[in-house]
């Protein structure tokens, strides 16, 4: 009778996580949906140690003290722009969490265990494995302290292939295995799910990084979920299951974003291509010419003149954020250039791409830190057609996600890449460190000379700064 | 039954979450992956139970770990996503 009012406190956590994940499809709604979450989790867990009776094991509470206590300092400490660094060394404490205890089912246990669980705990640790050191990569990628260039082993493809049939091999043994030999075979599960996960995400260069953290949430969530299975738990089961395939949507998101398959990422097409096509896409003398001509004081003095007579002018204003502004902080003189466009009576929007950041939705995030209100943040799909009515696109910090050649530069990683069509405005304002290609490494016409297009070279945030004051 | 149940559950959950993250608007992306790194927390369920039940010290060791980490993801992952909502304003008007 307990067991089964036990069942159904786990249940009627499940559909609290459920319905606090469906408040997140508002920004209105969204904070009380966490809320919701968080309170349900809260009781899941007393709820376990109450119904295995083990709440005065001490061990225990000191365990979840020092985890809550570091996770704390985690959040409040980290800054948005690391974001992506701290959702990917989650999901690889996740991946870790997922890999020990598998590890302790399978080896612990003085029972004998059945098969079930010694094929999902085989699996678990795995992907748990996988999720662990692939997103230690990923983090140290981001952080800077790993090139964000992809690197390619001699021969990665037959590694990759070798490492992936070694795991295919040793699941199915460690499912059928003797007692004796199950923590030898456990140990080369977790080496051989470590390998992989380095030899995935090596490879992936900083612009996919979107792609590979979404992948490595949606493993964390599996690996949880396999634990579930191995250890009977219908809340970990479930909720595992979420974390998995709202990984995978992500991930797809991404994927179309970027235009490429997940497939292209993993097995590194799209590095390949970087180093084929750099200069494909535009005359690297013209470009090369543009940059000398441009850095005299007096023309930048000019540039900012013109720039700011022509954002007077205007009466609607699409801004399009892009790493670079979060790279100079410029995000709060865009806040400041934003208010006085407004109270001088211009529409002013801003035009989010998917993959603008390092991670899904980044972008939203630095924005509304400098306090811009949400409701003028659009993304790529509602707002692109709006560019051919709009007096001036105002690019900060942007390149690849308004570069006109993944239009025709065939070949290039780029290529077939929806961008933000700022070309279609009357006049392009581009406050860029330099001219310098992208992440992806192609060439941008829009630093060639037009009438229309202008320069303004140099820090974001100064560059706003003096822009301001003209205005 | 429950060798059925449970793998029949994993794919209820699997499609009824695909369905629920695809109505999140891409605005709220990042928040979404902070709480889902918060939710993947919940391998703790697991971790207290294995640890309690442990016999050897090794084991109870590696389980006290586990359940650190996977604390470290619930507590940080929901704080941070809250931090993360608290700044979204919609325009005064």
């Amino acid at each position: 009778m307990q067991v089964i009012a036990y069942k159904l406190l786990d249940l009627a956590c499940v559909i609290g996580i459920v319905s606090g994940i469906r408040l997140m499809n508002s920004p209105t709604t969204a904070r009380r949906g966490n809320l919701v979450g968080a309170v349900c989790m809260l009781i899941a867990i007393i709820a376990t140690l109450i119904s295995n009776q083990i709440v005065p094991v001490k061990a225990l509470w000191i365990s979840m003290g020092l985890g809550a206590g570091i996770g704390c300092l985690l959040a409040v400490y980290v800054s948005m722009i690391q974001m992506p660094q701290l959702v990917a060394l989650l999901n690889g404490f996740g991946g870790a969490a997922s890999v020990i205890v598998a590890f302790v089912v399978l080896t612990g246990s003085v029972a004998a265990i059945s098969g079930v669980t010694r094929l999902t705990g085989a699996i678990a640790l795995v992907v748990g494995s996988v999720t662990f050191s692939g997103s230690l990569v990923a983090v140290a990628k981001l952080d800077g302290r790993m090139t964000s260039l992809p690197i390619i082993l001699r021969g990665h493809f037959i590694l990759d292939l070798l490492t992936l049939m070694c795991i295919a091999i040793v699941i199915p043994v460690l499912a059928i295995a003797s007692s004796n030999r199950t923590s030898i075979l456990c140990v080369l599960s977790i080496l051989l799910g470590l390998i992989f996960g380095i030899l995935l995400a090596i490879r992936v260069g900083g612009a996919d990084m979107p792609i590979a953290i979404s992948l490595l949430n949606s493993l964390s969530g599996i690996a949880a979920a396999t634990v579930g299975l191995a250890t009977s738990n219908f809340l970990v089961v479930s909720v595992g299951a979420i974390v998995g395939s709202a990984g995978i949507v992500l991930t797809e998101i991404m994927c179309r974003a970027m235009n490429s398959s997940i497939i292209d990422v993993l097995t590194g097409k799209t590095a390949l291509s970087t180093t084929q096509a750099s200069a494909g896409s535009v005359d690297a003398d013209a470009l090369s010419e543009t940059v000398q001509s441009v850095p005299t004081g007096e023309s930048i003095a000019a540039d900012m003149d013109e720039a700011a007579a022509i954002l007077g002018a205007a009466k609607k204003i699409i801004i399009v954020p892009g790493y670079g502004m979060a790279l100079s902080q410029a995000q709060f003189q865009v806040k400041q250039i934003l208010t006085r466009l407004e109270s001088m009576g211009k529409q002013v929007k801003f035009a989010i791409h998917p993959v603008a950041g390092r991670m899904p939705g980044h972008m939203n995030v630095l924005l509304a830190e400098a306090e811009i209100p949400y409701d003028i943040l659009c993304p790529m799909e509602s707002v692109n057609h709006e560019f051919g009515d709009t007096n001036v696109a105002l690019v900060v910090g942007a390149n690849d996600v308004v570069n006109p050649a993944a239009k025709t530069a065939v070949g290039t990683p780029i290529y077939g890449m929806p961008i933000l069509n700022v070309n279609q405005a009357d006049y392009v304002i581009i406050c860029n460190k330099d001219t310098c290609p992208g992440y992806a490494g192609v060439n941008n016409p829009l630093y060639l000379p037009a009438n229309n297009i202008i320069l303004l070279l140099g820090d974001a945030a100064e560059t706003l700064s003096k822009l301001l004051e003209k205005l | 039954m429950n060798d059925l149940l449970l793998p029949a559950l994993f794919i209820i959950a699997a499609v009824a979450g695909y369905k629920l993250i695809s109505d999140v608007p891409s605005l709220l992306h990042t928040p979404l992956m902070s709480g889902m790194n918060a939710l993947s927390g919940v391998t703790v369920s697991g971790a207290l139970v294995a640890t309690a039940f442990a016999v050897s010290t090794q084991s109870q060791v590696l389980g006290c770990a586990a359940v650190v980490l996977a604390t470290i993801n619930v507590a940080g992952g929901f704080l941070v996503t809250d931090r993360m909502l608290k700044m979204f304003k919609r325009e005064k008007l």
